[in-house]
């Protein structure tokens, strides 16, 4: 498997956009992903399942902006 | 001769300049300015045995400098420019990453050179893996047998690098693209394996004083194996390198699971606090033999198509 640079960023640019698709209502609530089911944990014991969708939540956030600004 | 010292006094401000300007008579007023120009010094007055017997400036440059106004002010300007680049160049790599940080990785010399190469081939007799601080800071690579450094890392990568070239030289496969692809397959499998455990300590929520310049030192703690399996494949033919494999790959394995059992698990070291988290420390546990098991399988892949 023989990769090159550009075929690292291409992957990830895939992935993140990806995650940035995935929508809140529509798919995430359904399964239980969705962020407004994860506050409870307070102190330190956030757990995986609540910092997996934080970091999804944040991926989308700043993609958004993101986003908006390349299209244009 | 007192040209020399004379140099040395009115020039040494200008020194960084010279070379830029690329006239035979500044050549002259550099190989005898300031001693932080030493080796450029030695360097460039060996063009100046050449240029006096070309140049007919070449007696009098001391004088030939003050009297055109013109290379003087030259000068000057492209000292102010050679300032006014580098600052701002240090300006945009500190947006990206601290040069200070950088800088305690590469603060090493060769006794710990030296006995971190044999802790990483033979990690078995090393007693104590303790990272030792001093007032919260931790100590630099000099002092500190166990603190992680860069300097190893990178110069393994580009050793691997021109011993792959040799390798496939050797079996007559070689050809300028082949090197940049083993460079940048080499270099993205590191990326990638940053990036995975970065992204698994981040989920898991582990405290730990890891940071992103020790796991890539952790990463490319392997290339110093790989270069001992590639050799031992050359040498000693296909057993010698699965000989060699098997040695490095256990002793990465070991050396990684030390280490980072320091780092990550504070739990099951020495004394446990309590803090950090507590939510299931088996995970934590996965997260070291995973990363240790990593090890061989990329030397492996690394490394096979160059010794058939």
């Amino acid at each position: 498997m023989a990769f090159t640079l550009y075929s690292l960023i291409q992957a990830a640019i895939l992935c993140i956009n990806a995650v940035a698709v995935l929508h809140e209502e529509r798919f995430l609530r359904k399964i239980g992903w969705g962020v407004d089911q994860s506050v409870g944990g307070f102190g330190d014991e956030p757990g995986i399942k609540v910092q997996l969708m934080n970091l999804i939540r944040s991926v989308r956030t700043v993609m958004r902006v993101k986003k908006k600004n390349f299209n244009i | 001769m007192d040209l020399p010292h004379h140099g040395y006094r009115e020039t040494k401000p200008r020194a960084r300049a010279a070379p830029t300007a690329g006239d035979s008579v500044l050549f002259e007023d550099t190989s005898s300015a300031a001693p932080a120009m030493n080796s450029q010094g030695y360097y460039t007055s060996g063009y100046n045995m050449g240029g006096p017997s070309n140049d007919m400036q070449g007696g009098g440059g001391m004088n030939n400098l003050f009297a055109d106004p013109m290379a003087n002010a030259a000068m000057m300007y492209g000292s102010s420019l050679a300032n006014q680049g580098k600052d701002m160049v240090n300006k945009e790599i500190s947006r990206f990453m601290s040069v200070n940080k950088l800088k305690y990785f590469f603060a090493v010399d060769t006794r710990y050179v030296l006995k971190k190469l044999m802790i990483l081939m033979f990690p078995y007799t090393h007693q104590d893996w303790e990272v030792r601080y001093h007032r919260d800071t931790p100590l630099t690579p000099r002092q500190d047998v166990n603190a992680s450094d860069l300097y190893i890392p990178t110069m393994a990568f580009i050793t691997y690098i021109l011993l792959a070239g040799m390798a496939l030289g050797i079996q007559k496969r070689f050809s300028p693209e082949v090197l940049g692809l083993c460079a940048s397959t080499a270099l993205v499998w590191v990326i990638i394996e940053v990036l995975v455990m970065l992204l698994s300590l981040y989920l898991l929520t582990v405290h730990t004083d890891l940071s992103t310049f020790d796991l890539i030192a952790y990463s490319g703690y392997k290339y110093v194996g790989m270069i001992f399996t590639v050799l031992c494949g050359l040498l000693f033919g296909s057993d010698g390198y699965f000989v060699a494999l098997a040695w490095s790959s256990f002793a990465l394995m070991f050396f990684i699971v030390r280490s980072l059992k320091m780092k990550i698990l504070p739990s099951l070291s020495s004394d446990s606090m309590g803090m950090g988290s507590n939510a299931k420390p088996q995970l934590r546990l996965y997260i070291t033999v995973a990363s240790a098991l990593f090890q061989p399988i990329i030397i492996y892949w690394l490394t096979s198509h160059l010794v058939r």
